[in-house]
């Protein structure tokens, strides 16, 4: 019955990858197919720069890309789910686990975020750093579902580690619109925007939306940290003791609180700020990665 | 911010001032936070003696010229370390130095009315113009009271201020961290953490002697050890039969304290808990229980040996040691619970239960060193004056003889590493993470902004301002003047 349950997660996520793919290629198809070139009688401006975004030509491919997505993002949450009931706990055992319900996490903040912001121009990187994550996962992390090690059997399991993936997906979001800040300031600065990239927000929306997102989930993950000491405290007898994953935590979260004030209280803008905001969200990649992969410590079990 | 200052003319005082400000500026502060993050990262990339002590001894094995060096440098102790603490200690300086000037300003703020009203409201943003008369005061006034604004009502006009819980949140933020910072201070100075391997079947008391470490704050000493009794009446590992992936520990105790005696459970996740101290259980193993003759028969050891494990099948190195014989024995053993050969290690365990456990050691004779003074591993022999006098093993039941005596295998028990400590100061981090969240909740989602009324003939001028350019007060501003024009 339990590797019944593996099977059919792995079908889900299987399957998920393939929406992912074809959300990926309608975005792309979106993004090219909008680009208008000049006509011939258009020739007053006569530079490349007169090509336009037409994106009515393409509001089908727009909305099968969106439509897509909220698809894989059901086949995942799917995936996850039997995932957990084959293992019998929640689904964050291991390194694939983590990964899958990384994901998850990623594409449900990027759909809420695209309810409330115009943020579709981001569909075409989300759908591909997904099937990039999912593939690794698959590939390289994928281990059997197994019951958990003593020290993961608490209820602080699901809180803790829910808190730091919520976390980990909105960090991950703002770094996505922070860079894209980044490579248009550098674009715009030579000269305006090529025709595929108009419809991305103006410089000073991505500003804000970086610094709002992080705003918002600062809080989440102080709390993601204290419920890890809380139940460090239950688990190993002290609620800190500067394990690797925890020094990294520490190193996100004081990243982070810099991030803030710079912000708040200094007044950093722009480019400053968005340089800062993607260091610190890759402290948050490397503690993922770094010390579940090549760490030592208590946060290392068995097979990733 | 700062302005160049010509330093020797000002005199000590001045300076001091001088460094002060620039100490407490929000810039300096900045600094050290970053560098705090940045100061952290070496402890995670070199072995830590907190974390790691055996990590360390290995690093000074295999480079030890670099290792001195580290060790100079305190990186084998960052978190402890003189410039880790300078950054800390100078960042929270910093930080009250800026939070408590703030909370008393704010604390005023808080008594005080909000400003007058600006003389043009015309000139600010949200302003809004409509014919109205001092009934539209009276009713705005009712608003400002429902939505419980702080108000300054002058002639003619009224000036209303909310939000100030932002203010009040951030600065709870901040205090908070002091307290965090208070409470690992607290644990650190009066707290105490000692450990002990204990037998099943056997009884631990906590007395300082029946610790195999203990260690006490700077501020604490041995009469504050809670007394307690610990029995360990059975263990139980579960493992994974495939993966030997452990599944479960469970220890039943029978505990005594303040002449109480109780049964318990003990789990990972699951502590006992005596007054402040508490009991954790930390690792298991095995002890062999053997019995030692000399070559008249005559008992010269007998008892549990607790192994150390070496892997996740618990195969386990250990020591026998028999002092009392003329000369000393001394056995170098290794034990696995369930014995499997190979061609290239020799005997390996394939799984951590007891399925076919057996002993293996070589025989050494000699001055053990137990009375040299010099501390020894009870895990280790040193057999440089030694001379090796056989080779064997036994399985449970079975007495090996060797020239001068025998060693028997009578059965072996399960051991429980049990972790007991003290930390009076967690509580106070508790609240203070707690205290932490709330405050940041209420100061980054908070909004703090004004309202303002004035009557001008037959005319009602409203504007209005949201500090930090935080979103919503349009729609405020908007159900604000329905209820001012007396639309609902």
């Amino acid at each position: 019955m339990q590797t019944t349950w593996a099977y059919i997660s792995n079908y889900f996520v299987y399957s998920a990858m393939a929406v992912f793919t074809i959300s990926f290629i309608s975005h792309a198809f979106e993004t090219a197919f909008a680009v208008r070139s000049p006509e011939a009688s258009d020739s007053t401006q006569g530079s490349l720069l007169t090509k336009t975004l037409d994106y009515k030509r393409t509001e089908k491919a727009a909305r099968i890309a969106t439509a897509m997505m909220i698809l894989a993002f059901i086949l995942l949450f799917a995936g996850v789910i039997t995932r957990g009931i084959s293992a019998k706990h929640v689904p964050w055992g291991n390194m694939y686990e983590f990964s899958i319900t990384g994901a998850l996490a990623f594409t449900g903040a990027y759909l809420v975020a695209l309810r409330k912001y115009d943020l579709r121009w981001l569909g075409l990187f989300v759908s591909i750093s997904v099937l990039l994550t999912l593939g690794t996962a698959i590939t390289l992390l994928y281990r059997n579902s197994a019951p958990l090690v003593p020290a993961l059997k608490s209820t602080w399991l699901v809180i803790h580690v829910v808190a730091a993936i919520i976390s980990g997906g909105v960090f991950l979001l703002a770094n996505v619109v922070a860079g894209a800040y980044l490579y248009l300031e550098r674009i715009e600065s030579r000269g305006a925007r090529p025709a595929w990239l108009q419809r991305v927000p103006s410089l000073e929306v991505l500003d804000q939306l970086s610094y709002r997102l992080v705003a918002f989930v600062f809080p989440l993950w102080t709390f993601a940290v204290i419920a890890g000491a809380i139940w460090a405290e239950s688990a190993w007898g002290r609620y800190w003791g500067w394990d690797p994953k925890e020094t990294w935590a520490f190193i996100t979260w004081v990243a982070y609180a810099a991030y803030l004030h710079a912000r708040v209280t200094v007044g950093w803008r722009g480019r400053r700020a968005a340089w800062l905001c993607i260091f610190a969200g890759s402290t948050f990649l490397f503690n993922y990665v770094y010390v579940n992969v090549w760490g030592t410590g208590k946060h290392t079990y068995s097979g990733l | 911010m700062s302005k160049q200052v010509d330093v020797p003319e000002l005199g000590l005082v001045a300076l001091l001032r001088f460094a002060w400000t620039q100490l407490t500026s929000m810039r300096t502060a900045l600094i050290l936070l970053m560098l705090m993050g940045v100061a952290a990262i070496p402890g995670s990339l070199i072995p830590q003696r907190i974390t790691n002590p055996m990590a360390v001894r290995d690093f000074f094995g295999s480079n030890p010229e670099l290792a001195k060096w580290y060790d100079k440098l305190s990186l084998f102790d960052v978190y402890g370390s003189p410039w880790f603490s300078a950054i800390y200690i100078l960042l929270f300086i910093s930080l009250i130095g800026c939070v408590l000037p703030r909370s008393v300003e704010h604390y005023k703020t808080m008594l005080a009315q909000p400003p007058s009203t600006p003389k043009n409201l015309n000139r600010l943003s949200h302003f809004q113009e409509f014919s109205g008369s001092r009934e539209s005061l009276n009713r705005a006034e009712a608003w400002f009271k429902k939505n419980r604004f702080r108000v300054r009502i002058e002639e003619g006009t009224i000036s209303a201020e909310k939000g100030y819980l932002r203010e009040t949140g951030n600065l709870l933020f901040h205090l908070s961290l002091i307290l965090i910072l208070l409470g690992v201070s607290f644990g650190a100075l009066f707290g105490m953490r000692g450990e002990a391997i204990v037998n099943v079947g056997e009884r631990f008391i906590s007395v300082p002697t029946s610790y195999d470490t203990l260690t006490f704050g700077k501020l604490s000493g041995e009469n504050s050890l809670s007394p307690f009794q610990i029995n360990v009446d059975k263990f139980q590992a579960k493992y994974d039969p495939k993966t030997s992936a452990p599944q479960d520990y469970t220890a039943w105790v029978t505990v005594n304290s303040d002449g109480n005696s109780s049964k318990k459970i003990l789990k990972v996740n699951q502590p006992l808990t005596f007054g402040q101290t508490r009991v954790y259980l930390q690792a298991n193993g095995y002890s062999p229980v053997v019995t030692v003759r000399d070559s008249l028969k005559n008992v010269v050891f007998q008892g549990p040996v607790p192994f150390l494990p070496q892997d996740g099948n618990l195969r386990s190195i250990g020591a026998i040691k028999v002092p009392d014989t003329k000369p000393s024995i001394g056995f170098v053993a290794s034990f696995v619970p369930t014995n499997a050969r190979t061609t290239s290690q020799g005997a390996i365990s394939i799984f951590p239960e007891l399925l076919d456990p057996k002993l293996l050691f070589s025989i050494w004779e000699g001055d053990l060193g137990l009375d040299s003074g010099i501390p020894q591993s009870v895990y280790k022999i040193n057999t440089d004056n030694l001379k090796q006098i056989g080779l064997g093993s036994v399985k449970p039941g079975e007495t090996f003889n060797f020239d001068g005596g025998s060693i028997t295998l009578e059965t072996v028990v399960p051991w429980v590493n049990l972790q007991v400590v003290r930390d009076p100061g967690k509580s106070f981090a508790l609240v203070g993470g707690i205290v932490a969240i709330l405050g940041l909740l209420t100061s980054l989602y908070g909004r703090r902004r004004r309202i303002w009324i004035r009557i001008n003939g037959d005319r009602i001028e409203i504007a209005g301002l949201a500090k930090n350019s935080a979103p919503g007060l349009e729609t405020e501003i908007n159900k604000f003047v329905a209820a001012v024009k007396g639309e609902k």
